[in-house]
């Protein structure tokens, strides 16, 4: 079962709820995952505190060129849809931070005078951290593309009979590279005209996708109404309501996780699994049926 | 001209809400949004959409059904995992192919290889972009389509049209609201800005982002002040990042309570400048006045360095 934890705007708690669900699971006995997407800005570490037992570095593929071979004709430039390569009368510029790493230069080259070259983007971290297997992808300072780290993260996690994914923010590539090929998406949101807004475009994203989904509402007594109707509008299951409380704020700032200092105040987070499980096995036999 | 762009690293630390108030503080100038992902300024500053024009950054492979003979060549030259078959039979090959318009990241390889030429290899609409007008002065954004990439481009060009109205109004100050993350849209943001400011809180992971994003403006060159919004809700943590950003020599340029009236504003669909007169609408005023020195001052080391 992979659940991932999603919303179109940043800050409205994926990784409360995501760490908190993980730890929640792990002590009831589940053999769970906890994986950190956030490449860019990955936290999920400071909350579950785990040992880091292996660091491995995330290569891509940049073409490198031989002068010797190369006739400067050109060809790779026009190929390459991302200007990462240009051809001048006696030189050959790669721009590593624009190269995709699609192989199309290295496969055009009439001389066959362009290699490839591992370039190192991020860091996959994995360990152990109070009865759950951790994962984290981190893309280094400057790197611009970091859906290549999110997808070799995803390959390296082991199976396990719960995965949660941690997404990043929005609802462009990033994203949908965390999410892509999970079972459940818990979309999380608040009930403000910025939190319906960026909900619309994440609702959107999924269902472009055809994953399951539901949404909780955090700080779900700040705000309005505006969220819920949105959601009863479209028929969307509104999974989990959690109120604001400045406990969990301050839990959160100090890197707590609330589930263990005050499981009240999150909610029943094993309810909300059970919730998500029955919902997936429904759809799936749903499917079969068609 | 002074681009000034608010980021944050961590989502949800308050920029819009902040850009919003600074828009209504400054006089003249551009506004922004690159957020093109998740954009909500408009949604604060009543805005009448004047102008609309359509995206296009890249183009996308679809297999032309009748042309292919599912010879699955491509499989071998796609690196994204793209190209997708299964037996169909129905289809004269027994199999058939077909491209994850999701996957596809528009290299255009395939199109190229393919021996019975039916690959189709065309522009796409990646989204929409904006020029608004605003209470208070214009404002150029964009809704990137759904499940779209090119949020870095799209970046770009919300920027160079934001620089082309300044020019032509002859405004002095543009202000974008940026992206969270550090990534490419975040890159393109900040590239090339005058200077940055990070909007952060007091909570371990927004100083752990706001650290990594301090590393990018700095690995860029660019000059950067720090805001601490909702300061008093973890004081200790506060008082650390006033002191790293003493170590680090960034500008601190205000502190801005915690105050549900931010929201309400919001639900309001106003900015808390506006809503409110006290608290938190003082404590901008104080943040903009700092931040209008610090600007004055990246210019004339600017000039002066060019001279």
């Amino acid at each position: 079962m992979k659940i991932s934890i999603a919303s179109g705007k940043g800050g409205t708690g994926k990784t409360t709820i995501a760490t908190n669900l993980a730890i929640t699971l792990a002590q009831r006995g589940k053999d769970v995952t906890y994986v950190d997407c956030d490449v860019e800005e990955p936290n999920g570490h400071l909350f579950l505190k785990p040992e880091i037992k292996k660091k491995e570095p995330v290569p891509v593929l940049i073409p490198n060129v031989d002068l010797e071979k190369c006739t400067f004709c050109g060809e790779c430039a026009k190929a390459c849809e991302y200007n990462a390569i240009a051809v001048l009368k006696d030189k050959v510029m790669v721009f590593p931070s624009l190269c995709h790493s699609c192989g199309g230069c290295y496969w055009i080259c009439p001389e066959k005078a362009i290699y490839e070259i591992p370039r190192t983007i991020g860091v996959i971290s994995s360990g152990d951290g109070d009865g759950l297997t951790f994962y984290e992808g981190r893309l280094n300072i400057g790197e611009a593309l970091s859906p290549p780290v999110t997808k070799a993260l995803k390959k390296a996690v082991p199976e396990s009979e719960v995965v949660v994914i941690d997404a990043p923010p929005g609802t462009s590539c990033p994203v949908i590279e965390a999410i892509n090929g999970t079972d459940f998406v818990i979309l999380v949101t608040e009930p403000t005209p910025f939190g319906l807004n960026d909900l619309k475009l994440a609702v959107g994203m999924v269902r472009k996708m055809h994953i399951p989904f539901g949404v909780v509402i955090n700080r779900s007594d700040i705000g309005d109404k505006g969220v819920e109707e949105y959601c009863q509008a479209e028929d969307i299951n509104i999974l989990m309501k959690i109120l604001f409380n400045r406990k969990i704020a301050e839990a959160y700032s100090k890197g707590e996780l609330v589930s263990l200092v005050n499981s009240g105040l999150l909610g029943n987070l094993y309810e909300l699994y059970e919730t998500i499980i029955s919902k997936v096995n429904h759809d799936g036999t749903r499917d079969s049926k068609r | 001209m002074t681009e000034l762009v608010i980021v944050s690293g961590k989502g949800g630390t308050g920029k819009t809400s902040l850009a919003g108030s600074l828009a209504v503080l400054s006089q003249e100038k551009v506004l922004v949004d690159c957020d093109v992902d998740a954009a909500d300024l408009h949604l604060i500053l009543q805005h009448k959409i004047r102008e609309s024009t359509e995206f296009i950054a890249s183009s996308r492979a679809s297999i032309v059904q009748e042309k292919c003979t599912a010879c699955g060549l491509c499989l071998d030259y796609c690196r994204f995992d793209a190209i997708k078959h299964e037996p169909d039979s129905d289809s004269p090959n027994g199999e058939r192919y077909w491209i994850d318009e999701l996957a596809c990241d528009g290299c255009g390889i395939c199109p190229r290889f393919c021996p019975e030429e039916a690959i189709d290899f065309k522009e796409t609409v990646s989204g929409e972009w904006f020029l608004s007008e605003t209470s208070y002065g214009p404002l150029v954004h964009a809704r990137l389509g759904i499940a779209q990439s090119n949020s870095g481009k799209l970046v770009s060009l919300l920027r160079k049209e934001a620089k082309s109205l300044a020019v032509e109004k002859q405004l002095d100050l543009i202000i974008v609201d940026g992206p969270p993350g550090i990534g490419c849209p975040v890159i393109a943001s900040i590239t090339g800005a005058g200077f940055i400011l990070i909007v952060t809180e007091p909570s371990l992971s927004a100083f752990h982002d706001m650290e990594r994003l301090w590393e990018l403006a700095r690995h860029f060159g660019i000059p950067a002040g720090l805001c601490i919004n909702k300061y008093d809700i973890n004081p200790e943590l506060t008082a650390r990042i006033e002191t790293f950003a003493q170590d680090k020599k960034i500008v601190m340029l205000g502190k801005i309570a915690y105050d549900p009236v931010v929201t309400k504003a919001q639900v309001a669909g106003t900015t808390f400048v506006e809503y409110t007169h006290n608290g938190v609408s003082a404590q901008v005023k104080v943040l903009w006045n700092n931040l209008q020195n610090a600007l004055q001052t990246v210019q004339s080391n600017k000039m002066e360095f060019e001279t």
